[in-house]
């Protein structure tokens, strides 16, 4: 059997990138977290590296639409970010874990999941099925009538993109997804993101150089909200494979990423 | 919605195959998604392929006995109208609410039964009693969620006014029937609650939600409440003949809101 095509997923897109930022300058409170940043990323899986401060979280927000840019352009979807237009066609796009995953207690899993899937204007009718299949998909059908207050840590975490994808969002923005997973979970996490990266736009923001490593088509690094690096997860390796007895790190990678930091710390 | 045509079907249902690659392709998705062609289909079949139709009878007899009929999706399944009024977010500061309302009730009553003379609590708290509901409808450190709302594409004047309307429809009623109990006519405190709820809304984009919730509640203690305490007399403002002035502010205060509404779109805080 073929499968239905929507006239939507048949549409050229009217833009090169699904995020574009240039000059992008946008502000935690009163301090500049994302500084001049450029960057360009279409479909697949990004990881956002960077030591904590770098502007990861700032960065995400703005992308999410919860912040305004300061300066220069940002471009989500061939939306444009820096003026007034209307972002709703836009967010209901979007699928977006805070890095501070806040939630109804009271509210059960489908509840909440749904209650994410009214906000994003996903049709009434779809509601239930759109939940159920979200809450497959992170494996937790089995705790989909359980209140939120109930779930372990690992298991708010999965919630929290299960409420992400519910829309079956073109950019989806993760801010520390595997935070608080074991490492089993974490491996599933990996296979979950592989599966939605086909059309989708993925930036997962990290600190955890290793999920970057096994899952992410490039990598990305932030330094006081600066771009540090831009590549595939091994040319990071390869960046930090000559200086291996110097610099700190178990892997290629963690070498990697550890060597770029070093150089670009010491340019200043 | 265009429909199959009956040649196309029975070219489809035909065991011969009367149809192209592509053409079948559209065929079948169209088929995925109209049940009237499906049902069209079905009349057809008996007539074009019977061998087929036998097969089709034949297996859906074996599924109907070796299937448990019932439907997996028997539970609820449809996403509740009431459940996009109701959001936890309120829930904390509406009991806070309620509780302050009961307890300026009874030091009413007591006032009463001692015969001090102090002004009606009641008729002073009722006005900014549903700010602090208010706040929480879209302040990020009340509504543990705002990150995700403010993200939405619901997010806007739209929600806020939503919430805001949940919240007096429970502090509203607590009040009148509150009222009940002292003779405390709604007349008296509904308009200026209404103007004071949609002012505080108003100021939102200057202060932010939740400190101008607070703004609005300090102003109002402190220029209402605390000299009508100290001279024991119902406070001015709030006498009948100043309707038409709250109904002046009240507008006022929608006319702001009406124009600053864009700032609702982004997280609370601006």
């Amino acid at each position: 059997m073929v499968r239905a095509v929507d006239p939507a997923e048949t549409t050229p897109t009217p833009f090169a990138w699904a995020v574009h930022a240039e000059g992008l300058v946008v502000k935690a409170g009163k301090r500049v977290a994302v500084d001049h940043l450029d960057l360009r990323l279409g479909d697949g899986i990004h990881g956002l590296l960077g030591p904590n401060g770098a502007g990861k979280t700032t960065l995400v927000r703005a992308l999410a639409t919860v912040l305004k840019p300061v300066e220069g352009s940002l471009e989500v979807l061939g939306h444009d970010l820096t003026d007034h237009t209307d972002l709703r066609p836009l967010r209901r796009t979007i699928g977006y874990l805070p890095q501070e995953f806040g939630f109804y207690r009271r509210f059960t899993l489908r509840e909440f999941v749904e209650y994410i899937a009214w906000l994003k204007e996903v049709p009434a009718s779809e509601i239930p099925a759109a939940a159920q299949r979200a809450i497959d998909r992170v494996g937790l059908a089995d705790r989909a009538d359980h209140r939120m207050k109930t779930l372990s840590g690992g298991m708010v975490r999965r919630a929290g993109i299960a409420q992400a994808i519910i829309n079956d969002p073109r950019v989806l923005l993760l801010d520390e997804p595997t935070a608080g997973l074991d490492p089993d979970q974490r491996l599933d996490f990996r296979a979950l993101l592989r599966t939605l990266a086909a059309d989708t736009c993925v930036l997962v923001s990290t600190h955890l150089v290793e999920d970057v490593a096994a899952a992410c088509s490039d990598v990305i690094l932030l330094d006081e909200g600066r771009l540090v690096f831009s590549g595939t997860p091994a040319d990071l390796a390869e960046a930090g494979g000559t200086e291996s007895s110097e610099a700190g790190g178990d892997s290629a990678t963690e070498r990697g990423y550890s060597s770029i930091m070093r150089a670009h710390r010491e340019m200043g | 919605m265009t429909h199959l045509p009956e040649p196309a079907l029975r070219a489809y249902a035909s065991p011969r195959g009367g149809l192209a690659a592509g053409a079948t392709w559209t065929v079948e998705a169209h088929l995925e998604t109209c049940s009237d062609c499906r049902v069209a289909l079905s009349a057809v079949l008996d007539d074009v392929a019977p061998d087929t139709a036998r097969l089709i009878g034949l297996v859906g007899e074996r599924l109907a006995t070796g299937l448990d009929i019932e439907p997996a999706t028997r539970r609820r399944r449809r996403f509740g109208r009431w459940r996009r009024w109701l959001t936890p977010a309120m829930a904390p500061a509406l009991q806070v609410t309620v509780l302050v309302i009961i307890t300026a009730l009874a030091l009413d009553a007591l006032d009463t039964a001692l015969d001090v003379g102090f002004p009606s609590l009641l008729l002073l708290i009722a006005p900014v009693a549903p700010l602090a509901a208010v706040a929480a409808a879209w302040a990020p450190g009340l509504d543990p969620a705002h990150e995700l709302v403010a993200s939405s594409p619901r997010a806007g004047l739209d929600l806020v006014l939503r919430r805001t309307l949940v919240v007096l429809a429970v502090v509203v009623p607590v009040l009148a029937i509150a009222g009940m109990f002292t003779g405390l006519s709604p007349a008296l405190w509904l308009l200026p609650c209404l103007a004071l709820t949609v002012g505080a809304l108003a100021l939102g984009p200057v202060l932010g939600p939740a400190r101008a919730s607070l703004a609005v509640v300090g102003l109002w203690a402190i220029a209402v409440v605390s000299p009508s305490l100290v001279l024991r007399e119902p406070p001015s403002v709030l006498d009948p003949a100043n309707l038409p002035a709250w109904v002046a502010a009240l507008a006022a205060a929608g006319a702001i809101l009406a124009i600053r509404r864009r700032a609702y779109v982004r997280a609370g805080g601006f």
